[in-house]
């Protein structure tokens, strides 16, 4: 009793002490803007402040070290006439489907393989990791080298199997060179897939499956009608996630083709750059950019509103 | 686990598995072969009949020694690390004390600024590189590290704040309310009692953080232009293809070496990497 007397006496003691800053800090209000200034002074300067500038770059014709003047919407008008971009946002749409698709098969498929008890489990999922841990760019390369018309290494590999009698020019023939591309992005992705599924699949009761078992459902069966729905909620938020990723993808497209050649494996990122950074277009550039911008916030809505809508639930 | 026969597990386990595990890692062991290949070797078509592709009968270190004496790459290996360190605790700190006012206090529009940080997750580098461009060059932050220290956080605190947000909110309200009741500022307890215990949420967005920055290609590429600044990736796509010559042995052993620090953390951290990989996703 006296002990705690005596502590409560110090506490109080201590309390008059305590400076104007900290008094203000007691207070919610002021604690919450203080913890927020560096974020929102960060995102504002480097994430709102050029959004509005690529905006107003958008409308203007400015070239690098040239500041340009207002010329409307004439950047865009030129951009639907433009061969060029329109075969680029085609291209965009069929790799974003294509290998969004391909991952979550193959994802899926993946996570139900890894989701089984065998010896060196963990570590195979540490190591199945590695294409998504790895800087794309440079496992990029490897794959560029594996496609080289010359020295590939699947070229050979398929010839000895006998699937091939002469060689396949992987990147260089226009018809292929997209389905190249796509390959190596289901390969970055197909670990990321694996790896979010698997987590969700963890949290899934296992009786759930066994008492679908003894009520005599069949292995496909019991996937459709209970894991698939439970899974459904993760699935969405990472296919989400993956559909923005391969849309505004550009490193993988520009180690490997360049977006060559001509233009087969062209996005609206190595387009903008192309038009922007090579060229100097500074305005033509954004204009691309920011071409992006309704097709990336109408998935984000979506997932804003399926992600408020899980909360509800 | 499968019923029945042994050779079901075979057709649906073992080979499909195997299939994949082949697939994911080949290019990996390719680039490894490739580095360690000497160049008569390297250079010889795969219609030859003395192609051996899987291994070399004459390993060498000359990519590698070439790498490391005739190109700036022990270089751009420590610009990558101070930007991807130095960007990754700017991020952590604005993370933190953001994940914080955002999970545990309410004031007004704290939702909406929530939500605004989610949507800014979102917005990928690809949208506003040549805008930025623009504004780092009027900053007179062109070609130096300060141009990627102080952009990479605006994908790495929105993802910070994220996944930190998960860890307050689960730390139950009582531990703060006792620390305050004997006497502790807000200040102090959330620096004592809360911080302490999100450490793993700090690590796991620390590691995810520091990988997510040293992958980073399309701002370093744009931002920097002189070869002793450059970061691995841009170096080695940039300074290790001339004109139309690639030169593999180095690209590949560069593509190696660069991956190792990445490879490394990553080994001692897998769980918390796929904690801050899971838990990003979840939200």
């Amino acid at each position: 009793m006296a002990i705690s007397e005596a502590v409560n006496q110090r506490a109080f003691a201590r309390a008059p002490r305590r400076g104007a800053a900290t008094l203000l800090l007691e207070d919610e209000r002021w604690l919450a803007a203080a913890l927020l200034l560096p974020t929102v002074i960060l995102l504002g300067l480097f994430i709102a402040y050029p959004f509005v500038e690529g905006v107003l770059l958008s409308v203007s014709n400015a070239r690098v070290g040239i500041p340009g003047h207002f010329v409307g919407l004439a950047n865009f008008t030129a951009l639907l006439s433009d061969s060029i971009f329109r075969v680029a946002v085609w291209n965009t749409f069929v790799y974003t489907a294509v290998a969004t698709v391909l991952k979550l098969a193959l994802g899926l498929w993946l996570a139900l393989l890894l989701n089984r008890h065998f010896r060196g489990k963990a570590f195979t999922r540490a190591f199945i990791l590695l294409p998504f841990i790895i800087p794309t760019v440079l496992s990029t390369f490897a794959w560029k080298w594996m496609f080289d018309p010359t020295f590939s290494v699947i070229n050979w590999t398929l010839f000895q199997f006998g699937l091939i009698h002469g060689r396949i020019n992987w990147l260089g023939n226009p018809d292929l060179a997209l389905i190249s591309v796509i390959i190596v992005n289901v390969w970055r992705g197909v670990p990321f897939f694996a790896i979010s599924l698997l987590a969700g699949l963890q949290t899934i009761n296992p009786e759930l499956q066994e008492a679908a078992a003894i009520d005599g459902a069949k292995p496909w069966q019991r996937f459709w009608h209970v894991t698939w729905p439970l899974l459904l909620p993760v699935t969405m938020v990472v296919m989400l996630f993956s559909i923005i990723q391969t849309f505004a993808d550009f490193q993988l497209v520009y180690v490997l083709t360049g977006g060559g050649p001509a233009n087969a494996t062209q996005l609206f990122a190595t387009y903008a750059y192309q038009v922007g950074v090579g060229t100097g277009l500074l305005s033509e550039g954004a204009a691309i950019s920011l071409a992006m911008f309704p097709f990336l916030l109408i998935i984000v809505v979506v997932q804003l509103l399926y992600i408020r809508r899980v909360e509800v639930h | 686990m499968i019923e029945g026969a042994k050779w079901r597990r075979w057709v649906y386990f073992y080979i499909p598995l195997g299939a994949f595990i082949v697939w994911l890692l080949f290019p990996f062991y390719w680039m490894l072969v490739t580095s360690v290949r000497p160049d008569r070797e390297l250079y010889r078509p795969w219609m030859a009949p003395n192609y051996a592709p899987f291994w070399t009968a004459h390993p060498t270190l000359v990519h590698v020694v070439d790498l490391l004496t005739e190109t700036l790459f022990a270089r751009w290996m420590l610009n990558t690390l101070f930007i991807a360190i130095v960007s990754t605790i700017i991020s952590l700190f604005c993370g933190l004390l953001a994940g914080y006012a955002l999970a545990r206090l309410k004031f007004p529009f704290g939702g909406s600024l929530g939500t605004g940080i989610f949507i800014t997750y979102l917005v990928p580098q690809t949208l506003l590189f040549i805008p930025l461009a623009d504004i780092i060059r009027n900053f007179q932050l062109g070609d130096t590290p300060w141009a990627l220290v102080l952009t990479y956080p605006t994908f790495l605190i929105p993802f910070c704040t994220w996944l930190l947000m998960g860890y307050f909110k689960a730390i139950p309200r009582e531990l703060e309310e006792c620390a305050r009741i004997d006497g502790a500022t807000r200040w102090k307890a959330m620096l004592y009692i809360i911080f302490p215990i999100a450490v793993p949420g700090i690590l796991s967005a620390g590691i995810f953080a520091f990988t997510l920055s040293w992958n980073e290609f399309i701002y370093a590429l744009v931002f920097l232009s002189s070869a002793e600044q450059k970061t691995v990736a841009v170096g080695v796509t940039s300074e290790l293809v001339r004109g139309d010559v690639f030169y593999w042995g180095q690209l590949m052993a560069g593509a190696l070496l660069g991956s190792i620090p990445v490879a490394f953390i990553y080994s001692f951290f897998v769980e918390y990497y796929v904690a801050g990989l899971t838990g990003s996703v979840k939200g």
